[in-house]
């Protein structure tokens, strides 16, 4: 009976994980083994794969700085956050959920305002008359936009693991002869590590895919593996190149999520990664 | 008799306007077992902490070894806590917790290795070095626990209600254990517990508190036997506790009877609290009782009988191994050295009275007071 009635409820949730994502995924499958022009079985798009290689390994790049970054910039946040008031606990995260009810392109969109050469940010470099600078189609500009745009993630996680960390267990350490760094570096830092594991995780997993920010505050150096899925699907008319494309970013992910999940399994294996 | 190791002066906390330590005064000596006893909020655990120096007391002093130590950070004390629940450290497996203190003070490997595998030999815990701490029982966290503090080898230790968490059982095994492992090592144990069978059986002396005060300090026997109010004779066991006179040395009048007593010192005619246990109480014939009165509940507590007898009103709880049924007319007599005199206290009047006494409600009352603060 019980059973059943689980079984009932989760019937639509697998219905529409049936339809919209193993069905497409497999659509995705066919597309990448398949020839453009005769439809049939081939490998050639795999082989063309090689190519982009360079592509991929910027985009992985940028993730990763941009990862790291958020990391750097996120922890103190999410720290100082996990030990105010309970009341200002809530503002706080309030305040950090707030960008992202915004529209994630105007968001970005703002930022070409910000940066463009006639940008906000030159107009009042040039009153001071420094500038104009080259700030817009920078690898900064990418990066600053994935940080930007991906901090949210980054703090999220880490809060919420670190306000769990008991109390006690920062005495503990204390009474046995740690000093405030080495607090950090030997309890709370380690009791971290899921966290920052699920923060790397979930700034690194959209911006290794992203073709908005590297399009609007990237140049023509800063061409990501996003940018190239998309030109295939829109300018390109090469679906099928696109598709493989799609499925080789596809396993990276996965890899990676993957080599971070063992890395988890070491520490707190309840912290879990959330993706 | 041992030197004194750390002394409390004047010690005042406050947490946001509410005094919850009232002008402790209070010292340690070297090599002791002390018991901090009292109810939940009673302000043993604060204490405590100041002595661990996680908190920083309002007012008074905290002198260890002749040096106040108010502000010195407890990782510069030369004491180690165990703590409520334990905050091992999940992240490491037992032999990392217990070496965590002798890695910060980075101590030649080998030694370490020693130190730590004899220290888990005396908790009984070898063969456990590799194992995470989520997979031991709380007997094994605890003691845990206790060589992780231990291993560092401290002048003092804190314990604060390590033994809460453990069932019945194994917290008699682990007040032997820890009444060994003190006298093995020769540590001051400072003791928090609100159990007042834990701490009479494991201290050398016990400080009994209550809202932020201290009751009583003395020995075990002392403290059982010659409580000084009225909270720490309900604190400590069971009493019966009585208006009286005192009518003079030895003389002392309650139920409209005189009664022979130990106690002497008191003003002509003062008004005292007579105490008087129940294990002490003689049952007779009535005809040759000084009181006599009803039996009106009977409980089977395996060793004895708890019994509530009613005398003019006032209920009396009895212990007996003799089968007195509801309704029953007894006899008691009293022996001088069975009645306890005290002076009048702000308790008076509070405690004593077996009016609503229930067994249950003794089972309830008992385990009310496992978390504090």
């Amino acid at each position: 009976m019980r059973k059943n009635n689980s079984v009932l409820l989760s019937t639509p949730y697998i219905v529409w994980m049936v339809v919209f994502t193993l069905i497409p995924l497999g659509v995705v499958g066919y597309y990448a083994l398949t020839d453009p022009a005769t439809g049939e079985f081939s490998l050639r798009n795999l082989r063309e794969l090689g190519m982009y290689l360079p592509v991929l390994w910027q985009s992985v790049a940028y993730s990763l700085v941009s990862a790291f970054i958020c990391l750097l910039l996120g922890y103190p946040v999410a720290y100082y956050i996990a030990h105010t008031s309970e009341v200002a606990q809530k503002f706080l995260y309030m305040l950090v959920m707030l960008p992202m009810c915004m529209s994630f392109l105007l968001r970005t969109l703002a930022w070409v305002g910000l940066l463009q050469d006639t940008g906000l940010i030159n107009q009042l470099l040039g009153l001071v008359g420094i500038g104009p600078l080259r700030l817009i189609r920078t690898p900064g500009a990418v990066v600053l936009g994935m940080v930007y745009n991906y901090l949210p993630y980054m703090i999220l996680p880490l809060y919420s693991t670190i306000v769990k960390i008991d109390g006690r267990l920062i005495e503990a350490a204390e009474d046995l002869g740690c000093n405030g760094l080495q607090v950090f570096s030997r309890v709370v830092l380690p009791l971290s590590a899921p966290g920052i594991l699920s923060g790397i995780t979930m700034v690194f997993v959209p911006a290794v895919s992203t073709f908005y920010i590297s399009q609007k505050l990237g140049g023509t150096d800063t061409i990501l593996i996003g940018d190239v899925i998309e030109r295939q699907f829109k300018q390109g008319n090469n679906p099928n190149l696109g598709a493989a494309l799609s499925l080789v970013l596809m396993l990276l992910v996965f890899v990676c999520t993957g080599i971070m999940n063992r890395f988890g399994e070491g520490g707190d294996s309840k912290g879990g990664v959330i993706v | 008799m041992s030197k004194e190791l750390i002394r409390l002066q004047d010690l005042t906390m406050e947490f946001e306007g509410e005094r919850v330590l009232d002008a402790i005064n209070l010292y340690f000596n070297d090599h002791e077992f002390l018991t901090l006893l009292g109810p939940s909020g009673c302000g043993k655990t604060t204490t405590l902490r100041i002595i661990g120096g996680f908190l920083t007391p309002t007012s008074g002093t905290v002198t260890f070894d002749g040096q106040i130590i108010n502000d010195v950070p407890p990782y510069k004390r030369q004491i180690n806590t165990v703590f409520q629940r334990y905050a091992l450290f999940p992240h490491l497996d037992v032999y990392d917790n217990v070496a965590f203190g002798l890695k910060l003070q980075k101590l030649p490997k080998d030694e370490i290795d020693r130190r730590v595998t004899e220290m888990l030999e005396t908790v009984s815990l070898r063969g456990y070095e590799n194992r995470r701490i989520d997979n031991l029982s709380g007997g094994q966290q605890q003691r845990v626990a206790i060589a992780r503090a231990l291993v560092n080898r401290p002048k003092v230790l804190l314990l604060d209600e390590p033994l809460a968490a453990l069932d019945l059982r194994l917290r008699k095994d682990m007040q032997n254990e820890l009444k060994r492992i003190q006298q093995a090592t020769g540590i001051t144990f400072i003791y928090v517990t609100h159990d007042q069978e834990e701490a009479l059986s494991m201290s050398d002396t016990v400080v009994v508190m209550d809202k932020g005060r201290i009751q009583q300090i003395g020995r075990p026997e002392d403290i059982y036997n010659e409580p000084k109010n009225a909270f720490v004779a309900d604190f400590i066991g069971e009493s019966n506790i009585l208006d009286g006179v005192m009518l003079s040395d030895y003389k002392v009048r309650f139920f409209g009877r005189v009664f022979d007593c130990v106690d002497a010192g008191f003003a002509p005619n003062e008004p005292v609290d007579v105490v008087i246990r129940p294990e002490d109480i003689d049952i007779v014939e009535s005809a040759q009782g000084h009181l006599t009165g009803t039996v009106t509940s009977i409980t089977f507590k395996g060793l004895n009988y708890d019994i509530i007898v009613d005398f003019r009103g006032f209920k009396w709880l009895i212990q007996t191994t003799d089968f007195h049924g509801v309704g029953s007319t007894i006899g008691i007599r009293l022996n001088p050295e069975d009645i306890h005199i005290m002076h009048k206290s702000e308790y008076s009047g509070m405690f004593g009275d077996y009016s609503s006494y229930s067994a249950e409600y003794d089972e309830l009352t008992e385990d009310a007071g496992d978390e504090e603060e």
